[in-house]
């Protein structure tokens, strides 16, 4: 038997709620809106990790603006504090190079990560998740039991198509689902949010494209400043967060 | 040049817990936290015995372990009061997907520098990020044998 699954509820067990940033499609947004939660949470006083799921393609770090930090050895691994949120990602691990793995090996980085990692007591842990229903998905349904999931999409029918497999799995393990956010909006439609109120889910709002988004990168500063922060600061209010 | 940096400090004989804060600490208490549980379904009232595999690609020294099991049992008591541990290594095989060809950790970390090995006994599957098939260079391999922790036997008394 695997002894690292049984630790994981321990090290889970100060954290109030756990909120994994997911969609079912790729480039819609979700590390920027799992970063700028974690940091919009962080301003408000809350205590926040932030935990980046993406294996293949980490980029919280990006968008924190991470540089030469290393977890400190404790019991554990404890989270570096960055620009006040407790991060931790692969990316320590693997100096940003390619990252190759298939999926028996993602289930065990995620075991070791859960059992590892000593978060200590939390408001809030954002996990930033990588796109679709896969290894990464079903492991955190599987070993973080109080999970909620914030899912994110764009207005685009394709994305769409996808987003809304990952919500019918959720709805169907009974998953708890805080809503539906609609990323990178450029016209008024109600398209996705007619899709969402069908499948009898919360459609939290959306957040306008913004031109001048990539000016932020790296600069959680200047992040909090932006429209994008501005529009998601709104839909955090709607759901009391 | 590295972007992120290794905490190099290791456990040497001699020293406590407090001097060097191990990450295999968690590690050893997931082990005793699995063994109370299996022992808990198997309504086992005191644990006599737990023999555990620690891959080899985890890189664990026995003596660090062991002293973090005993410091963990010191504070735990109950089903664990007086309880062996037994520490194993699995040998590591790693096989190619491409070319078949099969090796072993000590080949592979001939090529590792000082901090892709320390990341491997961090996160094992970093393997695949810092290593290469030997003989065709492909980073399509599969960790056969040698890695993660597990418990393989629990001996105790109803």
């Amino acid at each position: 038997m695997d002894a690292r699954v049984s630790v994981i509820d321990k090290r889970l067990k100060n954290i109030k709620r756990i909120i994994s940033v997911a969609s079912g499609k790729g480039g819609v947004g979700k590390s920027l809106v799992a970063s700028s939660l974690a940091i919009n949470l962080s301003k408000k006083g809350f205590k926040v990790g932030l935990l980046d799921l993406d294996l293949y393609g980490p980029s919280s770090h990006i968008i924190l603006g991470v540089k030469d930090v290393f977890p400190k050895e404790e019991k554990g691994i404890i989270p570096p504090n960055v620009h006040g949120i407790n991060f931790m990602s692969i990316v320590y691990f693997t100096e940003d190079k390619p990252s190759p793995f298939r999926g028996i090996d993602i289930s065990n980085i995620i075991i070791e990560l859960l059992a590892i990692t000593q978060w200590g007591s939390l408001d809030f842990l954002i996990i930033d998740m990588p796109p679709g229903i896969g290894d990464e998905t079903l492991d955190v349904i599987r070993l973080i039991k109080k999970s909620e999931f914030l899912v994110v999409s764009t207005p685009s029918k394709v994305a769409l198509g996808a987003v809304s497999k990952l919500l019918k799995i959720l709805k169907e393990l009974k998953i708890p689902i805080i809503g539906v956010l609609e990323n990178m909006s450029m016209t008024r439609s109600s398209f996705i949010k007619n899709e969402i109120d069908s499948m009898d889910l919360p459609y939290l709002g959306c957040i306008s494209f913004d031109n001048a988004l990539e000016e932020s990168i790296g600069k959680p500063n200047r992040l909090l400043e932006s429209d994008f922060m501005g529009d998601l600061d709104n839909l955090l209010e709607g759901i009391n967060l | 040049m590295c972007l992120f940096y290794f905490s190099t400090v290791r456990f040497k004989p001699g020293f406590s817990l407090s001097d060097f804060h191990m990450h295999e600490w968690a590690l050893a208490e997931s082990i005793l936290v699995a063994a109370v549980e299996a022992a808990e379904k198997e309504k086992l009232k005191i644990i006599s015995e737990i023999k555990i595999s620690i891959g080899e690609l985890q890189q664990i020294e026995h003596d660090i372990f062991e002293f973090a099991l005993e410091e963990i049992i010191k504070t735990q008591g109950g089903k664990l009061k007086n309880v062996k541990t037994v520490i194993e290594t699995e040998k590591s095989t790693l096989k190619c997907k491409s070319c078949e060809h099969t090796w072993d950790f000590s080949d592979m970390k001939k090529k590792l520098n000082e901090d892709e090995s320390e990341a491997i006994h961090f996160i094992p599957e970093v393997a695949f990020v810092h290593a290469r098939c030997p003989k065709c260079g492909s980073p399509d391999f599969e960790i056969m044998t040698g890695r993660g922790v597990s418990i393989t036997s629990i001996k105790g008394k109803r």
